[in-house]
């Protein structure tokens, strides 16, 4: 593709995922209400440009919360989720996916054993299930997609990892007489970390939206908490006479998680990862 | 090819066992189950009845073997909420999440490889870029909430297609196209990546010098080379798309197996939960398998392994 136009798609990546960091951050600040103070006297306003009041600049919802303050404060809970979700998978996969490369034989043998028996497993479902045992709460939603969302790591580690596990410099170190925990630590992982960090951003969408659909399932995040997830499910007894109640946190969803694809894709060029397939 | 399949099917079989004792061990993440059953309003005396009559008051790993027994033997055990064999209930449901499934993969091998193809064929012109651009946006789009915006439009202000249950055919549509979406940017990609790639070989070369028609080229040669890579990945798209079906399925209220154990896990059913578990899990390892033996019978390079 065109170098103007990929840096251009990667740019506006950035500057999405970068802005919803800092409404993440600032959130408190740019709220114009309390999100989850409730007015039942103001139930379902619509946004200012539908006949609304400048109060409300995106309405209020089912139970008169404003819906932009609502908004704001739920980016906290998808960036929340996104990145804890990446570490606690990160972690699991890269661990799992290095060991193999690097040993082969048995070690990978089992490592791959692993990777297929997850493959294997329905993902929404048994994470539903576990939230709905443990009980639902934001970590419990964290830990669950982390626990669950490591395989790519795995899959990718290993084959990079086996890639550069023949390669000179790693040779050298260990005719040098360096530890295996050096080696793999110091000289493969920075080897293999530009594809980890593409991984990274598509674990990363599909955390942010595997906890919507969780939440919009009744089993994620649990109420009040200003999920978007949590609110187009709250919205849908009244979309089909207020619609915009399901739109505003189903564009911004989407174009979150487009932002951090755009920003993955433009990573992957840069540091020339491969091609996607 | 024997070995490399054999090695598979021996790995395939370790994952069953596996995904046996992960479906079961699931269920008893709570604690106790018997309390989870009868509820918030019971009384000791309630839960104590239940734990005896359920079975529950027995050792985990004499639970386990009686179930994994009888699950070998086709029986699932019984529903809590339905009051019936549970191995009955996925056999009155399972047809519309299969229906479901291939609906969805038949529109999306339908939209992606077309369009890949097409992509490819124009590389790094505006349509190409359109087309990518499109698989982009279908990444990023939570299915749940296509669907809602979808019965919105189609089902309520156009009135073209039915928007819940599968009383008739059309009921499929909506669902699938939903499904379906899922799964295209991926395909998409991969048949593009094919397709670039035949194209730029050799043989396409020779094709070409020989004065071959371009719709000849690509259908002919290119094609059936970059499909193969996507013919085996569809097949574990497939076994994606009915783990994924829930979401769809309680969208649309479509009483298929997604839906059945949504409804359970709500219940506390759990009988119900492991047995669908158990059941997508196998149907998952069934496809990889197809997958990786049509990858052997198609490719020859893989049959030396």
């Amino acid at each position: 593709m065109n170098l103007s136009v990929r840096s251009l798609a990667t740019t506006l990546g950035g500057v999405i995922v970068g802005g919803v960091l800092l409404v993440a951050i600032f959130a408190p600040l740019l709220a114009p209400h309390d999100p989850y103070a409730q007015d039942l006297m103001r139930r379902l306003v619509p946004p200012e440009w539908m006949g609304g009041t400048p109060l409300n600049p995106l309405g209020t919802d089912q139970l008169g919360r404003d819906y932009l303050s609502r908004l704001l404060y739920g980016a906290r809970i998808s960036m929340l989720i996104g990145t804890m979700a990446v570490v606690t998978s990160g972690a699991i996969g890269i661990t799992l996916g290095v060991l193999g490369g690097y040993f082969g034989g048995r070690v990978d043998d089992m490592v791959m054993f692993v990777i297929t028996t997850r493959l294997s497993i329905p993902l929404i479902l048994v994470a539903l299930t576990v939230v709905a045992l443990v009980g639902s709460s934001l970590t419990v939603v964290v830990l669950t997609l982390g626990l669950l969302l490591w395989d790519r790591f795995a899959v990718v580690a290993r084959t990079t990892t086996m890639q550069v596990r023949n390669l000179d410099y790693i040779a050298a170190a260990q005719a040098a007489g360096a530890s295996r925990v050096h080696i793999l630590l110091r000289e493969v992982l920075p080897n293999i970390v530009s594809h980890l960090v593409v991984v990274a951003t598509l674990e990363m969408a599909l955390a942010i939206l595997l906890e919507a659909a969780l939440s919009f399932l009744g089993l994620g995040v649990p109420p009040p908490l200003p999920s978007w997830g949590l609110m187009i499910a709250e919205g849908k007894d009244y979309m089909f006479f207020s619609p915009w109640v399901i739109m505003i946190p189903g564009i911004t969803l989407f174009v979150l998680v487009l932002g951090i694809n755009l920003l993955g894709d433009g990573l992957r060029d840069l540091l020339g990862a491969g091609r996607r397939v | 090819m024997l070995r490399f399949l054999l090695r598979r099917l021996a790995l395939a079989i370790l994952v069953c066992l596996t995904v046996l004792v992960v479906s079961f061990t699931l269920t008893r993440l709570s604690g106790d189950l018997a309390v989870a059953i009868a509820g918030p309003n019971a009384t000791a005396e309630d839960v104590a009845i239940i734990r005896k009559n359920y079975g529950l008051d027995r050792p985990l790993t004499v639970q386990f073997v009686d179930w994994a027994v009888h699950a070998a033997e086709g029986d699932l055990g019984r529903s809590y909420q339905y009051r019936a064999p549970v191995a009955d209930l996925i056999r009155d449901r399972l047809p519309v999440t299969l229906i479901l499934g291939l609906t969805g993969l038949v529109i999306a091998l339908l939209t992606a490889i077309p369009l890949g193809v097409l992509a490819a064929t124009r590389e790094g012109t505006l349509l190409d870029r359109g087309i990518m651009l499109v698989a982009l946006l279908g990444q990023a789009m939570p299915s749940f909430w296509l669907g809602l915006v979808l019965i919105i439009w189609f089902g309520l202000k156009l009135q073209w297609l039915p928007i819940s249950g599968v009383d008739t055919w059309q009921g499929y549509i909506l669902p699938g196209i939903v499904l379906a979406f899922s799964a295209i940017p991926a395909l998409m990609r991969l048949t593009r990546a094919g397709m670039v790639d035949a194209l730029a070989s050799d043989y396409i070369r020779t094709a070409r010098a020989k004065g071959l028609s371009l719709a000849s080229i690509v259908l002919k040669h290119a094609l059936r080379n970059a499909a193969m890579p996507v013919v085996s990945i569809a097949a574990v798209q497939l076994g994606f798309m009915l783990g994924g079906s829930i979401v769809i399925e309680t969208i649309f209220a479509l009483h298929g197996i997604g839906y059945l154990a949504w409804e359970s896990i709500l219940k506390s059913d759990f009988p119900v939960v492991q047995s669908v578990v158990l059941l997508l899990a196998l149907i998952y390892i069934a496809l990889t398998l197809l997958a990786d033996a049509m990858n052997a019978v198609l490719d020859p390079r893989l049959r030396a392994v």
